[in-house]
């Protein structure tokens, strides 16, 4: 069973710019005295504050909230890259993260190389690492280009292989943000296939965007954050629709969805 | 969708034999206590070792793409490294008044190894910075970026060794048994490697004006450490030498291959500095590894 708990984690961006990315203008303010005060001064992103959340097995959760918001900060500390120094994140099951098309693909590598790459990453065998790149050279339609630099590719491609290689693995925590609605109308119908059919394996979704239609088509709850807090949690229909009037729910609204949340979510319209 | 019947098509897809990830824990947070600090470092090394088949194709290729398009590859270093014996060998022996033929297998080895030292602590300064894509993307043990530096290192080192075999071939030189002893040595280069990655790597990363400052005392050390010239030309002026880690260093693993053990002085003097090295590495590395991803 896969398993997300976040407790209480906070997480504050230093923002080091000019003078504090250098040896040098530290070392001197220090020896003039103005370290102290130089710290002080430093700016300090406040980009999660008093997180709580718990997800379990089965769970779709979209984030929503405008740039800025804490969205895919939230995705990176699920997914470790940022580690909280305040409050506790435990990830339970194998986790996989779509945070840029890039993904840290080496983009002077060719398709093939980055696909060994990550099946390397990913700890697996000479076999199972050919099974991965059969995979994802048929998902992601890229013919010959599998053997050219990822530097040549076009966006859709290059957003096509990031996807292939990304629910190939099929991980049992799937984080998303709402890049992979890019690429050609196409692909995308393929890819929701594809998504759903990694998503249907009782695992978690954690998926950040913009576009309310995407949230309620793939997820059942929904979080909406702001300035770094978790500002509403509901059901995915419920939070959306105060999302988008920009008003907080009423008491009774809040009784309502928690009585039928499942039904809600399937059954409200897009922007209801 | 959340509820609606898969179109056929789907179950083809999730059918697909493909391994599925082992399962695993992540777990942060819960305090930044030193013991905290220390054992979270210590699982990154362990998982970083663990992905030594990454670690390996991740450092060749970079040497392969460094040399994609050339005709010659990475033999490249091999030409460059002895030209330059040849060029410096000629003018210093002039210059030195020594005999070639005793100066130039010195020169050759002491040229290879300051190389291979001196590239890998400029090459430690950009070990996280290079791969600030994935350190940004991905959780990946910050070790993986380590080993990777200190293979493309090896693998440099490797490509600069033919050129010591022939210039001990031309000469005549041949060190016997004793040059074994040299790979005790490059076991404790290769620790002090890791650790010159983690330490500078991790300092360069807060610290963009470090690299160059870096690269200036390396050019220093150059000049003050016996490579051109020997330590016996500087007699009894040279009582400062021990107090240059690199002399010990480069000694532990020169003087085996010249064909003399290195003394104890030797040995003492290169395990103490590379003690004193990693403990300042491991307590840098420990003390800031939660940060690294923030200061890509």
């Amino acid at each position: 069973m896969a398993r997300i708990r976040i407790e209480n984690v906070s997480l504050d961006f230093p923002l080091y710019h000019g003078s504090a990315r250098s040896l040098k203008k530290t070392v001197f303010a220090a020896a003039s005295g103005r370290l102290g005060e130089d710290k002080r001064q430093r700016v300090v992103v406040q980009a999660l504050r008093n997180i709580d959340i718990e997800l379990a097995s089965g769970d779709r959760l979209g984030l929503v909230g405008t740039n800025g918001a804490g969205k895919t900060t939230l995705l990176r500390t699920i997914a470790g890259i940022y580690e909280p120094v305040v409050g506790r994140i435990r990830v339970e099951g194998s986790l996989n993260a779509l945070l840029d098309p890039a993904l840290g693909m080496n983009l002077d590598l060719t398709g093939r190389e980055n696909i060994m790459l990550r099946g390397l990453y990913n700890g697996f065998n000479q076999a199972q690492i050919r099974l991965l790149e059969d995979d994802v050279a048929e998902f992601a339609e890229l013919g010959e280009f599998l053997e050219l630099p990822v530097r040549f590719y076009s966006s859709g491609m290059m957003v096509r292989l990031s996807f292939a290689m990304a629910t190939a693995i099929r991980p049992q925590v799937l984080l998303m943000d709402e890049w992979f609605l890019a690429g050609d109308a196409n692909f995308i119908a393929k890819a929701r296939a594809r998504l759903e059919s990694v998503v249907r394996g009782a695992e978690i979704l954690v998926l950040s965007s913009h576009i309310s239609s995407a949230i309620l088509e793939w997820c059942t709850r929904a979080i909406w954050m702001d300035h770094g807090r978790v500002r509403m949690d509901g059901p995915a229909a419920h939070v959306l629709a105060c999302y988008e009037s920009g008003t907080e729910p009423t008491p009774q609204a809040l009784a309502e969805a928690a009585a039928d949340p499942v039904l809600e979510a399937a059954e409200a319209e897009p922007g209801a | 969708m959340a509820d609606g019947v898969p179109p056929p098509c789907m179950d083809a897809i999730a059918d697909h034999t493909l391994p599925r990830l082992q399962r695993a824990t992540l777990d942060i947070g819960g305090g930044i206590a030193r013991t905290q600090r220390n054992s979270m470092a210590w699982a990154d090394l362990v998982a970083g070792l663990r992905l030594w088949r990454l670690a390996l194709t991740l450092g060749w290729l970079d040497i392969k793409l460094k040399y994609r398009g050339s005709l010659l590859g990475p033999f490249w270093l091999t030409i460059s490294t002895g030209i330059m014996v040849a060029a410096m060998g000629g003018l210093y022996s002039i210059l030195f008044h020594m005999d070639l033929s005793t100066y130039l297998p010195f020169l050759a080895l002491s040229l290879v190894l300051w190389n291979a030292m001196g590239g890998l602590v400029g090459e430690a300064c950009a070990a996280f910075t290079q791969a600030e894509g994935t350190i940004r993307s991905v959780r990946m043990p910050f070790f993986v970026h380590a080993v990777r530096v200190v293979v493309r290192s090896v693998i440099s080192l490797l490509h600069n060794l033919p050129v010591i075999v022939v210039v001990f071939a031309i000469f005549g030189v041949w060190p016997g048994l004793v040059a074994a002893e040299s790979l005790v040595g490059l076991a404790l280069w290769t620790v002090d490697a890791f650790a010159a990655c983690l330490l500078l790597g991790a300092f360069c990363a807060r610290f963009r004006d470090v690299p160059p400052i870096v690269a200036s005392v390396m050019q220093i050390a150059f000049f003050v450490t016996p490579i051109v010239w020997r330590p016996e030309q500087l007699g009894a002026r040279g009582w400062w030498l021990p107090y240059n880690p690199f002399d010990a260093l480069l000694e532990m693993v020169r003087q085996p291959l010249l064909g003399h053990a290195a003394s104890w002085q030797v040995w003492g003097l290169a395990l103490g500095y590379s003690a004193a090295f990693c403990a300042l590495a491991w307590t840098g590395f420990a003390g800031v590894r939660n940060r690294l991803a923030y200061w890509m």
